[in-house]
């Protein structure tokens, strides 16, 4: 550590000068620091009016109907259509899917990696999955695209849709012709895309309990499962929900894993073997084309995006803070 | 009672099955994927790759030598710009606001900035840069990256000064040290790695990242170092490159992403390796 040289010297002025130039220097960065944290604030509302300003001109014209229109006719003459109820659809769709698939098998993964899976390999395939939830997501997105879309729409679909041909109800849900590009592809895209992401924070949560709390059990006597489904999950569980929507925030605003094999058609289908469109996936798809009422209208959609993400995120993170809380006291 | 034992021993051995099976499953996929990207990625890697342009449509040679700079200048502004900020805002969370409700709502807001849609603070860039700046351009896309860097510094930074001990500031405020040369001399030193750390995890996070970038950045066929004209870089050129018919450029978007890949594992793997170094102390 290097001492100012004025500080050396014993003279009276010097040493108020230095003095006071510590002060200056003190204040400035306080402010330095203080005006950086209120920029975090400022970047928060800088999105929300951009996004409202830059809706503007289609909440005018469109209002709330813009909610429930199903049709999406950015070309007709005079004046444009544009409803938002198919991206809505596709977005909650498809992120309802990746849950469904990924909760279970990540959490699945998480009690694996920590009750019954060998040390010797625990910790390298805990840093694995760690690494790959690091993974840019557009990479899953071409991985999507290229490999596991052809697969299931050549070998899955045919089969699942000739199952349940007959079935009332499911042969509406897996309702033929087979598609490259479907709602059901993007879901499964998503979902092995969040997987390593749940898995991380169920495992992280889960070892947060107590290990005299777990031995206490075992010495009762009960097994396995039973120590994790009566001790670890309810220790765990405000961590463990708190971490699947995070997942949810991210899978409902995922934009690339998505776009290149979902369709981007606006219909709504009530198979998930069609192709759709979810709100991110319209954006990146229609935005640098757009103009008009038309762009405005996308803009709309990111907003609601926000909107819906945010609610999402915001729980999620109040529920993480009450875990953290709770681990304090 | 024996009933009941054998009841709950089959009742466990089932979810053993079935936790074994979840990870067999899941690391399957993620296996595959990255079999895939490196066969596929490896076999278009040659030096023509870092030496060429971006082919033009249908041609047969051409490599990402201006995405790859696109993308390195576009990541270092980002982080640049946005590193600063994120460093200072973590510093008046940890050491200077820690109890106040300001904080508080920095924080939540912060966390939450942290994993918005990326795409969405793309419309945010493209309403507040690109638009009043007349274009696209590499700068936007740059600030783009930077609104992405500054939560994940925040965060970072903020925990990093929490595992400072007290005591150490005390030493220093009882020799007279004001407020600001206690955080800069003695926290950041003692907090150093773990703020290297967070700065090398946020360039990773950026490094791929493509939705903010598309109409922010958008991209361009040549060698272009102007940060005010549109800027090829990575991510949008495999975005591009993956939905065209040309056998050529798929080849081209799959060494482009075994590239971004491979960069964001060295960083990651890094900033651990840092993060390791650490603990043990």
């Amino acid at each position: 550590m290097t001492v100012p040289a004025s500080i050396n010297r014993t003279r009276p002025l010097d040493r108020a000068r230095a003095l006071s130039g510590f002060k200056f220097g003190d204040r400035a960065f306080y402010w330095m620091t203080r005006i950086s944290a209120l920029a975090v604030l400022c970047i928060l509302g800088g999105i929300i009016i951009s996004l409202i300003m830059g809706a503007w001109p289609a909440i005018k014209t469109f209002g709330l109907d813009f909610l429930v229109t199903r049709r999406w006719a950015p070309q007709l003459s005079p004046s444009p259509v544009l409803g938002a109820l198919g991206p809505i659809y596709g977005t909650i769709v498809t992120s309802l899917i990746a849950m469904l698939i990924a909760v279970p098998v990540g959490i699945g993964i998480a009690i694996f990696l920590t009750e019954f899976c060998p040390p010797v390999i625990r910790r390298p395939v805990g840093v694995a999955i760690e690494l790959l939830a690091g993974i840019p997501s557009i990479i899953y997105g071409m991985w999507g695209f290229f490999v596991l879309a052809p697969f299931m729409t050549d070998h899955v679909m045919p089969t699942v849709i000739a199952t349940f041909q007959h079935v009332p109800v499911l042969n509406v849900i897996f309702a033929g012709p087979p598609s490259y590009l479907s709602l059901f592809n993007a879901s499964l895209v998503l979902a092995i895309m969040i997987l390593p992401f749940i898995t991380a924070i169920s495992r992280d949560v889960f070892q947060t309990v107590p290990p005299m709390l777990k031995e206490s059990a075992y010495g009762l006597g009960c097994t396995t499962w039973e120590v994790v489904k009566n001790v670890v999950i309810p220790f765990t569980r405000a961590g463990v929900i708190g971490g699947i929507m995070l997942a949810l925030g991210r899978a409902l605003g995922e934009t690339m894993a998505v776009t290149f094999i979902i369709g981007n058609s606006f219909q709504i289908s009530g198979s998930i073997f069609a192709p759709g469109t979810t709100i991110s996936a319209a954006i990146a798809s229609e935005f640098a084309e757009a103009d008009g009422v038309h762009m405005s209208a996308l803009i709309l959609l990111g907003l609601l995006l926000f909107v819906l993400t945010f609610i999402v995120l915001a729980a999620a993170r109040l529920m993480l803070a009450r875990l953290q809380e709770k681990q304090g006291k | 009672m024996n009933a009941l034992y054998s009841a709950r021993a089959r009742k466990d051995k089932i979810i053993r099955v079935l936790c074994y099976g979840a990870a067999a499953f899941g690391l399957t996929w993620l296996a595959l994927i990255l079999f895939t990207l490196f066969s596929k990625g490896f076999a278009g890697l040659s030096l023509d790759v870092f030496t060429q342009m971006t082919p033009p449509p249908g041609s047969k040679t051409g490599g990402l030598a201006n995405a790859i700079m696109g993308s390195v200048m576009m990541t270092v502004i980002g982080v640049g710009i946005g590193t600063p900020i994120g460093l200072f805002a973590g510093t008046y969370l940890a050491e200077y606001g820690r109890h106040e409700k300001l904080s508080f709502y920095v924080r939540f807001i912060n966390d939450i900035l942290l994993s918005a849609p990326s795409i969405v603070i793309g419309l945010f860039v493209y309403g507040a840069v690109v638009v009043p700046m007349g274009g696209f351009s590499g700068f936007a896309g740059s600030i783009a990256l930077a609104v992405i860097v500054i939560p994940v510094v925040v965060r970072t930074t903020e925990d990093m000064l929490l595992l400072v001990p007290n005591q150490l500031r005390e030493a220093a405020s009882a020799l007279g040290l004001p407020r600001s040369l206690v955080i800069r001399r003695i926290a950041y030193k003692a907090a150093r790695t773990g703020l290297i750390t967070g700065i090398l995890l946020a360039t990773a996070r950026v490094a791929g990242e493509t939705a903010p970038l598309l109409f922010t950045a958008l991209s361009n066929q040549f060698w272009n170092a102007n940060l005010m004209k549109t800027m090829a870089n990575l991510p949008v050129t495999i975005n591009n490159f993956v939905q065209s018919p040309y056998e050529y450029w798929r080849q081209l978007a799959w060494t482009g992403a075994l590239l971004i890949t491979l960069a964001v594992l060295v960083l990651n793997i890094i900033a651990r390796l840092l993060g390791a170094e650490r603990k043990p102390k």
